[in-house]
């Protein structure tokens, strides 16, 4: 049985539809990850299948359960970490804790030995007598992730937990889920950020309310129809202009000071960049040929949905 | 109905009071305020009206009848003048609201048996004021004219006559007639309805706007118990503004308290379940704090102040508004705070007040339930 099922999945807001058609299947012990630009609907296919909103139409499943006929039964279940930080801010960390383990109903005699090993897993314990609103934005996502971890769920739904974090912590978050998936919990994460999609074992490419990729990260490049050319100019942000403008079918992304090129002849495009920015006297600094990341297939995909170039096959 | 989620909920819930400065404020200082600012600024009765007076007669007979008013309680000699311009300054400055106007033939007049005018003049623009102190000139006058008839007889007929009627009039419960001892216990009502209201309205609504909400509607915990959790600790915020409103009406205002204290509280407790809810129904349809707040107060602090008996008798109303008044929680409790302070009666008389108040709090917990939805929309 897969841990989460969704068909049809869709959720409608008058004239807007926020989730068309989900369809995706998570299987037990998978950490999945829903990206996608803002706005594309992931906090809404969230708030679907844990069961706090109520779909439009279609189902969705966690351990065989209907989300929507069967919304309370799954809660034990699941834990779920929302956007937005949920917790009280003038509780203390251990006191935010508690509220979950009592709201939760986790045996006493397991509690404080449940709440040790997640003060120890999420390296809380030196704060735990500290107001919630007085951590980090990292310390505070990690008390978040420690309260939906109370009651030891089978499946954990994290709505962008990394959003705004520094990186250091959210390399640590990253350490402590893969912790957790060892110990066959199931993770469902959404993520605007491409280099914490690459982590995980699945990813479900959502664009304005549609599942458009959904596929291992190193099977989705293989989507991608093409080769990655990367260029160094002595100004990446001007040279990448220009490209686009020189080529507006063609996916041309911006990487910091690198510019990334979908192409099918990796040469000729070279030496036609090369003409172009030589106009405006630019200089090209390096050029070589790199496999593709995941950013690259979602820029290309994006630039086909605007009606460039068809980059899938 | 799981027991140690509605304990945490309460718990919860105590924190958040006992560490937010601004709801203690609420809770605590601001009813004390307003039952110090109405308990005082609110007095209905007229003493010692100020009153100018123009003596042209200036004959012990004169001086008499002046010394029967500025006697009595109600009436305070101003000062003396001696014509219409400065009574109307007098009035018109209101250093003065009412004049005494006694003519030059005033005792010889008195003297010869003759009818004796005396003018009697007060500021209008008080109707209530006016009519009280009209009241009282027409008793001190009559009281007067009548020893006067009295001793004339006398002197007449060499005997000794009493005024055929003697009523005795007894102001139970209240002997002296002083408003404060029925508008601190109405007081106590009105100010509990908006403050209780007030409170709980928040509490909802806050954990929508902060977000908070959505991840309790994510974990099992139902709406019964979140609401019961919540209400908890506020009704016992609320019982202790009872009991300082109660020690502030005995030892502040000298309210007499005649009744069974325990039933009081035990009304109380009722009557904060019902407000509480009414609050906490408002939060969860509004989700707003601002709104809730507004709409708290609109919704508790006039009904409960005009159409609740408080002040304005409802037997006054037009009938369409009585019958609208019985929506008004705080009818019953007035009556019953009433009833227990001053006439020191208890349930045997004011049992449909008080199951009456059990069912305005039965019908609105059970909406306020309703109402909830643990779903985002």
């Amino acid at each position: 049985m897969s841990a989460i099922r969704a068909e049809g999945l869709t959720k409608r807001f008058g004239d807007v539809t926020a989730v068309d058609q989900l369809s995706l299947e998570v299987a037990e012990g998978e950490i999945f990850g829903l990206v996608g630009p803002d706005g594309a609907g992931k906090t809404t296919t969230m708030r679907l299948l844990t069961g706090i909103m109520d779909a439009s139409s279609g189902d969705g499943w966690v351990f065989g359960r209907s989300v929507i006929r069967e919304s309370e039964a799954i809660k034990d279940d699941i834990g779920y970490m929302s956007q937005r930080f949920g917790l009280y801010h003038d509780l203390t960390v251990l006191e935010n804790i508690r509220f979950y383990a009592d709201i939760y109903g986790v045996p006493r005699r397991q509690c404080e030995q449940k709440i040790d090993e997640l003060l120890e897993l999420s390296n809380l314990a030196p704060f735990k007598d500290r107001r919630a609103g007085n951590l980090s934005g990292g310390m505070k996502q990690k008390l978040g992730l420690s309260c939906a971890l109370i009651h030891t769920p089978r499946v954990l739904f994290l709505d962008e937990p990394t959003n705004g974090v520094d990186p250091l912590y959210r390399r640590e978050f990253w350490r402590i889920l893969y912790q957790l998936q060892r110990q066959k919990v199931t993770v469902f994460v959404s993520t605007a950020y491409l280099d914490e999609a690459e982590r995980c074992f699945r990813v479900g490419f959502l664009h304005e309310g549609k599942l458009i990729a959904c596929d291992t990260p190193a099977n989705i490049k293989k989507l991608l129809n093409g080769q990655v050319l990367e260029l160094r100019f002595s100004n990446a942000r001007q040279a990448a202009a220009l490209l686009r403008e020189d080529r507006p079918e063609s996916s041309v992304g911006l990487f910091g000071d690198r510019v990334h090129m979908l192409t099918q002849d990796p040469e000729r495009d070279l030496n036609q960049a090369r003409s172009v920015v030589a106009k405006s006297h630019l200089e090209l600094l390096s050029s070589r040929v790199i496999d593709p990341g995941l950013e690259d297939v979602f820029i290309s995909v994006l630039k086909k949905d605007a009606g460039g170039t068809h980059a899938f096959e | 109905m799981n027991l140690r989620r509605l304990a945490a909920v309460a718990k919860k819930e105590c924190l958040h009071i006992l560490r937010d400065p601004r709801s203690l404020y609420i809770s605590i200082a601001l009813p004390m305020m307003l039952l110090l600012l109405y308990g005082y600024a609110l007095t209905l009765d007229v003493d010692r009206v100020p009153m100018v007076i123009w003596d042209q007669s200036e004959t012990t007979e004169s001086r008499e009848l002046i010394s029967r008013f500025t006697g009595s309680r109600y009436f305070t000699a101003q000062s003396f003048v001696s014509s219409y311009k400065e009574i109307e300054h007098s009035i018109d400055t209101r250093q003065a609201l009412a004049a005494l106007i006694i003519p030059t033939e005033f005792a010889q007049l008195l003297g010869g048996g003759e009818p004796t005018p005396v003018q009697l003049i007060v500021d209008g623009t008080d109707a209530n004021t006016a009519t009280l102190a009209l009241g009282y000139a027409q008793v001190v006058a009559l009281i007067y004219s009548q020893e006067i008839i009295l001793q004339k007889v006398r002197q007449l007929r060499g005997q000794v006559l009493t005024v055929p009627l003697d009523v005795r009039a007894r102001a139970w419960f209240n002997p002296d007639l002083e408003s404060k001892n029925y508008i601190i216990p109405g007081l106590i009502a009105v100010i509990m309805m908006v403050i209780s209201a007030l409170l709980t309205s928040l509490t909802v609504a806050r954990e929508w706007e902060t977000g908070t909400m959505e991840q309790l509607i994510s974990t099992p915990v139902k709406g019964p118990e979140l609401i019961t959790g919540k209400l908890i600790p506020y009704i016992f915020l609320g019982l202790l503004d009872v009991l300082l409103a109660v020690l502030m009406g005995e030892y502040l205002f000298h309210v007499p308290l005649r009744g069974n204290v325990a039933l009081l509280f035990t009304m109380a407790t009722v009557f904060l379940a019902g407000s509480m809810s009414l609050g906490m129904m408002i939060s969860i349809v509004t989700k707003s704090q601002m709104v809730a707040s507004q709409a708290a107060i609109v919704v508790t602090f006039l009904p409960s102040f005009l159409l609740s008996g408080f002040i304005f008798a409802i037997s006054n109303m037009p009938t369409v508004i009585q019958w609208g008044t019985y929506l008004i929680p705080a009818r019953y409790f007035i009556t019953l705070l009433k009833g227990i302070y001053l006439k020191g009666i208890g349930l045997e008389v004011l049992a449909l007040e008080a199951v009456l108040l059990v069912l305005f709090g039965v019908i609105v917990v059970l909406l306020a339930n309703y109402k909830f939805k643990r779903k985002l929309v």
